[in-house]
C-alpha cells in the first residue's frame, strides 16, 4: 500500500516540477501543495491551521449526512415493498426507472427553483442521487433471497408480516449495504457538484472558488481532502454493516480460510 | 403424536407454463397411515416433489383430493389449505436461515405462531437440540456449520412445532454416503421419540429401504405408484440390517421397479433432449 503511494506521489513530483511535462506544467506539485496544506500562514488563505478550512469540510459532510440520512431512511423502506409486493412494483417501478436515469446535474435548475436558499437545493440533490442507490439495491436484494426462505417461514408458521421482518429485511441486508457504500459515494459525487454550482462554503465550492481566484494549491488540497472523507464516511458505512450482519462476515471470513 | 394420516386421492397435476400442457401427476393415489416412514422412490423429475408441495401447500392441484386426518387440504371446491406447522418441509438445499443463530432457527416456529414465550421457546430449542446431540451449537450461525450438522438441525427445527407431518425433499442428496449413514441412524432417533409421519422422496434405494416402512416406486411422468413394497424388517434398525439377508431381497425387487422407470425416464430425456 506505501509503494503504491509513493509510486504515484514520485510520478506527480516527476511529471510537474522535474519533467514539466506539457499537460503538467502549469499544475501544482506535490512539495508546493503540502507546503501549503500544513503551513501556518498559507498564501492562499487554506490549511489544516485556519478554520475556513474545516469550516468547508464540516458544511459539506453536514450535507451529505442530511442527505444520505434521508436516502436511507426513505429508500430502504421504497426497495423493501418494491421488492415484496408485485401490486407496489408494478405502481411505481415504471415510473422510477423513468426518473431514476436523469443523471443529478439535469435537476440543478429545478431543484433550486424547487427549494429555497442555498442550503436545501444542494441537499436534495445529495439526496436523490444516493436515494434512487439505495432504493434499487435493496430492491435487488429482496428479489435476491432464496423462495426456499419463504416456503420454510410459511411452513413454521410465520404470517406475512413476520416474514417481512424476519426474511425480506434481514435477507436483503448484505445488497442494501453494498447499495449503501455505492449511495454514499454518489452522494459526495452530487454533493461536489451542487456546491461549484451553487451554495456557498463547502469543499466544492472551495475547489471552484479556488480556480476562479487561480489558487491552483488550494484545488489540491480541497480534493485530497474529499478523498480523505469521503473514504472515511465510506468506511463508516461498512463499519456499520459489519455490526450488523456477523452472521454474514462470519460466513466469508470462513469463504476466506476455505 | 395424534394423527398425522394422509390420503392422496386420485391426484392430478397439469404445468401450464406455456401453453404446452405438461402432465405431472396422472391419477395418483396413495394412503399413508399416521406415523409410518413412507419413501417415495422414483427417477428425477418424475413429478415427486409436485406432490410434496400439494401435500405442503406450496400449489394447487388440478384435480382429486388430499387429506390429512380425514380433513380436505386440497381438492374441488375448498381453497388450497395454506402451508402451516403441521406439515413442515425440510427443503433438498436446506432453508435455515443464514441470519439466525441456530438457536433462533429452531426456536423460530412456537415464537412465530404465538405458541410460546421468546424464553420458554429457546429453552425448548435447547432440550430438543441437547436430546439430538447437537448442544454446543447454539449461539452459531449455519454458515458455520457442516452441512450434515445443518441438515440434523433442520430437522429438529421442524420437529419443535408439534407437527404431523414431516415432508423431507431429499434431504441428505448433497452428503457423502458416510456422513448419510450417521445422519440416516440419527433421523430414526429422532423418530423413535416423536413418530410422526414421514413422507420422504429420494432416489436412493439403500436410503429408502433402510429408513422404510414402506417405499413407493413412482413411475416417471406422469407420476403414479408403480409398485408399493412393505418393508418388513422390524424397526428400531440399525445399520446391521443392510446386510440381513432380507434387505438384499427387497433391494432386488426394488432394483428391477426402479431400473425399467430409469430407463424410461432416460429415454423421455433423449426425446427431449433432441
Amino acid at each position: 500500500m506505501l509503494i503504491g503511494f509513493a509510486l504515484f506521489l514520485g510520478f506527480w513530483y516527476l511529471a510537474v516540477d522535474v519533467w514539466k511535462l506539457p499537460r503538467f506544467a502549469q499544475l501544482p506539485g506535490p512539495d508546493a501543495v503540502i507546503k501549503e496544506w500544513f503551513n501556518r500562514n498559507p498564501a492562499y488563505g487554506i490549511s489544516i491551521f485556519t478554520p475556513e478550512y474545516y469550516v468547508d469540510i464540516w458544511v459539506s459532510v453536514r450535507r451529505v449526512a442530511i442527505g444520505f440520512a434521508l436516502a436511507t431512511a426513505l429508500g430502504i423502506p421504497l426497495g423493501l415493498f418494491l421488492g415484496w409486493s408485485k401490486t407496489f412494483r408494478e405502481f411505481v417501478f415504471p415510473v422510477f426507472e423513468l426518473l431514476r436515469p436523469i443523471p443529478i446535474l439535469a435537476w440543478v435548475p429545478l431543484a433550486i427553483v424547487m427549494f429555497r436558499g442555498l442550503e436545501t437545493p444542494v441537499i436534495f440533490l445529495t439526496f436523490l442521487a444516493s436515494f434512487y442507490a439505495t432504493a434499487l439495491n435493496t430492491m435487488l436484494g429482496v428479489e435476491s433471497i432464496d423462495e426456499t426462505y419463504f416456503r420454510a417461514a410459511q411452513c413454521l408458521g410465520a404470517r406475512r408480516a413476520q416474514i417481512f421482518f424476519h426474511v425480506v429485511v434481514p435477507g436483503a441486508m448484505p445488497f442494501i449495504f453494498t447499495g449503501l457504500q455505492i449511495s454514499m459515494g454518489v452522494a459526495w459525487f452530487s454533493l461536489v457538484a451542487a456546491e461549484m454550482v451553487s451554495g456557498k462554503y463547502g469543499l466544492g465550492y472551495l475547489i471552484m472558488n479556488s480556480y476562479t481566484d487561480v489558487q491552483y494549491p488550494t484545488i489540491v488540497i480541497g480534493m485530497i481532502t474529499l478523498g480523505l472523507v469521503g473514504y472515511a464516511t465510506s468506511a463508516l458505512v461498512r463499519a456499520v454493516g459489519n455490526s450488523l450482519m456477523e452472521w454474514h462476515v462470519r460466513e466469508l471470513a470462513l469463504g476466506e480460510a476455505a | 403424536m395424534s394423527g398425522g394420516a394422509i390420503r392422496i386421492d386420485d391426484v392430478v397435476k397439469v404445468y401450464d407454463p406455456d401453453g404446452s400442457a405438461i402432465l405431472a401427476v396422472d391419477h395418483c393415489s396413495l394412503d399413508i397411515p399416521a406415523g409410518e416412514i413412507c419413501m417415495i422412490v422414483g427417477p428425477s423429475g418424475c413429478g415427486k416433489t409436485t406432490l410434496l408441495n400439494a401435500i405442503a401447500g406450496f400449489h394447487s392441484i388440478t384435480s382429486g383430493a388430499i387429506y390429512l386426518d380425514g380433513e380436505v387440504l386440497c381438492g374441488p371446491g375448498k381453497p388450497q389449505a395454506a402451508p402451516g406447522p403441521d406439515r413442515v418441509v425440510v427443503f433438498q438445499n436446506g432453508a435455515l436461515f443464514p441470519w439466525k443463530t441456530i438457536l433462533e432457527n429452531v426456536a423460530f416456529g412456537p415464537i412465530m405462531q404465538g405458541r410460546l414465550s421468546r424464553k420458554d421457546a429457546h429453552d425448548k430449542a435447547r432440550q430438543m437440540m441437547a436430546d439430538a446431540g447437537l448442544s454446543g451449537t447454539e449461539e452459531n450461525y449455519p454458515g458455520e456449520l457442516s452441512s450434515g450438522v445443518r441438515r440434523r438441525v433442520e430437522i429438529v427445527r421442524a420437529l419443535m412445532n408439534d407437527p404431523k407431518v414431516l415432508l423431507l425433499d431429499e434431504p441428505y442428496r448433497a452428503l457423502d454416503s458416510l456422513t448419510k449413514s450417521v445422519m440416516h441412524e440419527a433421523l430414526l432417533e429422532i423418530y423413535y421419540r416423536n413418530p410422526v409421519t414421514i413422507f420422504f422422496i429420494t432416489h436412493d434405494l439403500e436410503e429408502a429401504l433402510f429408513l422404510g416402512q414402506r417405499v413407493a416406486i413412482m413411475t416417471t411422468r406422469p407420476c403414479r405408484p408403480k409398485k408399493i413394497l412393505d418393508v418388513d424388517i422390524p424397526h428400531p434398525r440399525n445399520y446391521s440390517v443392510l446386510t440381513a439377508p432380507r434387505f438384499r431381497e427387497l433391494m432386488e425387487e426394488t432394483i428391477e421397479a426402479v431400473h425399467e422407470e430409469a430407463i424410461k425416464a432416460f429415454a423421455a430425456g433423449e426425446k427431449e433432449g433432441g
